[in-house]
C-alpha cells in the first residue's frame, strides 16, 4: 500500500479522459438522443392528430351519407307520385277523347239517319207519286193536283 | 507459477502481488516509484472506451440508430438517468464525468476476469523463464491503491470545484466555519468556527477515502481470492473444485465489477449534488 508518483499519473490519466469524453463524445451522442426523442414526441404528436382527424372525417361521412340517402328516397317519392300524376292526368284525357268521339260518332250517326229518312221519304213519296201517276193517269191532273200529292208525301 | 523452485503458495501469491515499477529518481525514494502496469493498463482501457464511444459519436444520428449506437446509447441514457435523479442542474459536464468514471472503473475491473496468471504466461513464452522470474505484471488497476486514490481524489477537487462555483469562493469558506452547527449571537459563531472546520474536514477527507478503499479493498480481495483459488489448481486431487470454485467467484465477481464501477459513479454525483446544496 504505498502512494507513488502512480497516483499522479493516474490522475492526469483520469482528467485526459473526462475531457475527452465531455469534448466529444457526451455533446454529440446526447444530441442524437434528445432530437431523436423530440422526433418520437413529434411523431407521437402527429398520430393522434391524425387519428381525431379520421374520426371527424368518419363523422362527417355518416353524416353525408344520412342525408344522401334521405335525399334519395324524396326523389324516389316525387317521381313515383309524378308517374302517377302522368298516368291519372293520361287516364283522364282518353277518357275525354273517347266521350268526344264517341259523341262524334253518335251525332254522325244520327246526321246520316236523318238523311237516309229524308231520302227515303222523298224516295218514297216519289214512288208513290209515280205509282198514283200510273194509277190514276188519266183522272188525275198532275198540275191540279200536285199540292194534294206534295201532301201526301209530307206525311208519308 | 506453481512450477517456481521455491514453490508454495504464499510465495506464488507474493509474486503475483508486484507490480512492475520504475523509479524517476537517482536515491530510489519510494514516492518516484511509477507502477507502469496500473498506468499503461488503465490507460490503454481509457483508450478503448474513448475509442469505443468516439467512433460511434462521430457517426451519431438521430434516426433509426445502428446496434452499436444503440448500445452506447443505452449505456449514456442508464448513466445520464442517475445523474438526473439525484443531481438537479447544468448536466452538461457531470454526466460525462459519471460515464467516464463508471465506464473506465468497470473496464478496469473487469480485467479481474482474466486469468492471474495471463500476463506471466506471455511474458514466459515471449521472453524466456529468466525474464518472467523477475518481471512483475498486475493487469487489475483498481486492485492498485494508487489508481483509486488518484481517481478520488480528482473527484475530490472536482467537488471542491463544484462547492466553489455555486456558492462563490467566500461563501464556499464561510460554509467551512458556519456549518453544520449554525448559531445566532456572534460570539457563539466565533466559537463554533473551530469545531465547524474541524468537523468539515474531516467530512471532506472522508469521502474521498472512503471511495478509494472501498474500490481498492473489493478489487483487491477479489484478485486475492482468484490467486488462491489457481493455487488448488496446482494439484490434480484440487483441480475440480479450483475450477468450480474460480467459475463461482468469476460469475460473482461480474456483479461486484459493475456495482463498484456503479457506486463509485453513484456517490461521486451525490457528491457533487450535496457540494452544490446551501447549508
Amino acid at each position: 500500500m504505498e502512494i507513488n508518483m502512480t497516483f499522479l499519473g493516474q490522475m492526469i490519466s483520469f482528467a485526459i479522459l473526462v475531457w475527452f469524453t465531455t469534448k466529444f463524445i457526451w455533446p454529440q451522442l446526447n444530441g442524437a438522443i434528445e432530437e431523436r426523442q423530440k422526433k418520437v414526441a413529434e411523431g407521437l404528436a402527429a398520430a393522434e392528430r391524425a387519428r381525431a382527424e379520421l374520426k371527424d372525417a368518419d363523422a362527417k361521412v355518416a353524416t353525408e351519407i344520412k342525408q344522401a340517402r334521405l335525399q334519395s328516397t324524396e326523389i324516389i317519392d316525387r317521381a313515383q307520385a309524378q308517374a302517377n300524376a302522368i298516368i291519372e292526368k293520361a287516364r283522364v284525357e282518353a277518357t275525354e277523347e273517347i266521350n268526344r268521339l264517341k259523341a262524334q260518332a253518335q251525332d254522325e250517326i244520327a246526321s246520316m239517319a236523318q238523311r237516309a229518312r229524308e231520302q227515303l221519304r222523298e224516295q218514297v213519296g216519289r214512288l208513290a207519286v209515280q205509282g198514283a201517276e200510273k194509277i190514276v193517269q188519266r183522272e188525275i191532273d198532275p198540275a191540279a193536283h200536285k199540292a194534294l200529292l206534295d201532301q201526301l208525301a209530307a206525311e208519308i | 507459477m506453481a512450477s517456481e523452485p521455491q514453490g508454495g503458495l504464499t510465495e506464488y501469491i507474493q509474486h503475483h502481488l508486484n507490480h512492475m515499477t520504475v523509479n524517476f529518481s537517482t536515491d530510489h525514494f519510494w514516492f518516484w516509484n511509477l507502477r507502469a502496469d496500473s498506468i499503461l493498463v488503465s490507460f490503454g482501457l481509457g483508450v478503448v472506451f474513448c475509442l469505443w464511444f468516439w467512433l460511434y459519436a462521430r457517426k451519431a444520428t438521430s434516426g433509426v440508430p445502428s446496434k452499436g449506437q444503440a448500445l452506447v446509447e443505452l449505456a449514456i441514457e442508464f448513466v445520464d438517468t442517475q445523474v438526473k435523479d439525484t443531481f438537479h442542474g447544468d448536466r452538461r459536464t457531470v454526466t460525462p464525468l459519471a460515464l467516464s468514471i463508471f465506464m473506465w472503473v468497470f473496464f478496469m475491473n473487469a480485467m479481474d476476469l482474466l486469468p492471474v496468471d495471463l500476463a506471466g504466461w506471455l511474458v514466459q513464452t515471449f521472453a524466456g523463464h529468466e525474464v518472467a522470474h523477475h518481471t512483475y505484471f498486475r493487469l487489475v488497476p483498481t486492485a492498485d491503491i494508487n489508481t483509486t486514490v488518484g481517481l478520488s481524489v480528482a473527484v475530490l477537487l472536482i467537488v471542491i470545484g463544484h462547492g466553489i462555483k455555486a456558492k462563490g469562493g467566500f461563501g464556499f469558506t464561510k460554509e467551512l466555519m458556519t456549518a453544520p452547527f449554525h448559531a445566532e449571537n456572534p460570539i457563539a459563531k466565533i466559537v463554533l468556527v473551530i469545531p465547524n472546520f474541524l468537523l468539515n474536514v474531516v467530512e471532506t477527507l472522508s469521502k474521498p477515502v472512503s471511495l478509494a478503499m472501498r474500490l481498492f479493498g473489493n478489487m483487491y480481495g477479489g484478485e486475492l481470492v482468484f490467486m488462491l483459488i489457481a493455487g488448488l489448481m496446482v494439484s490434480w486431487i484440487s483441480f475440480v473444485p479450483g475450477v468450480v470454485f474460480n467459475t463461482a467467484w468469476a460469475i460473482f465477481h461480474i456483479l461486484i465489477i459493475a456495482l463498484q464501477a456503479f457506486i463509485f459513479m453513484m456517490l461521486t454525483i451525490v457528491y457533487i449534488a450535496t457540494a452544490r446544496e446551501h447549508h
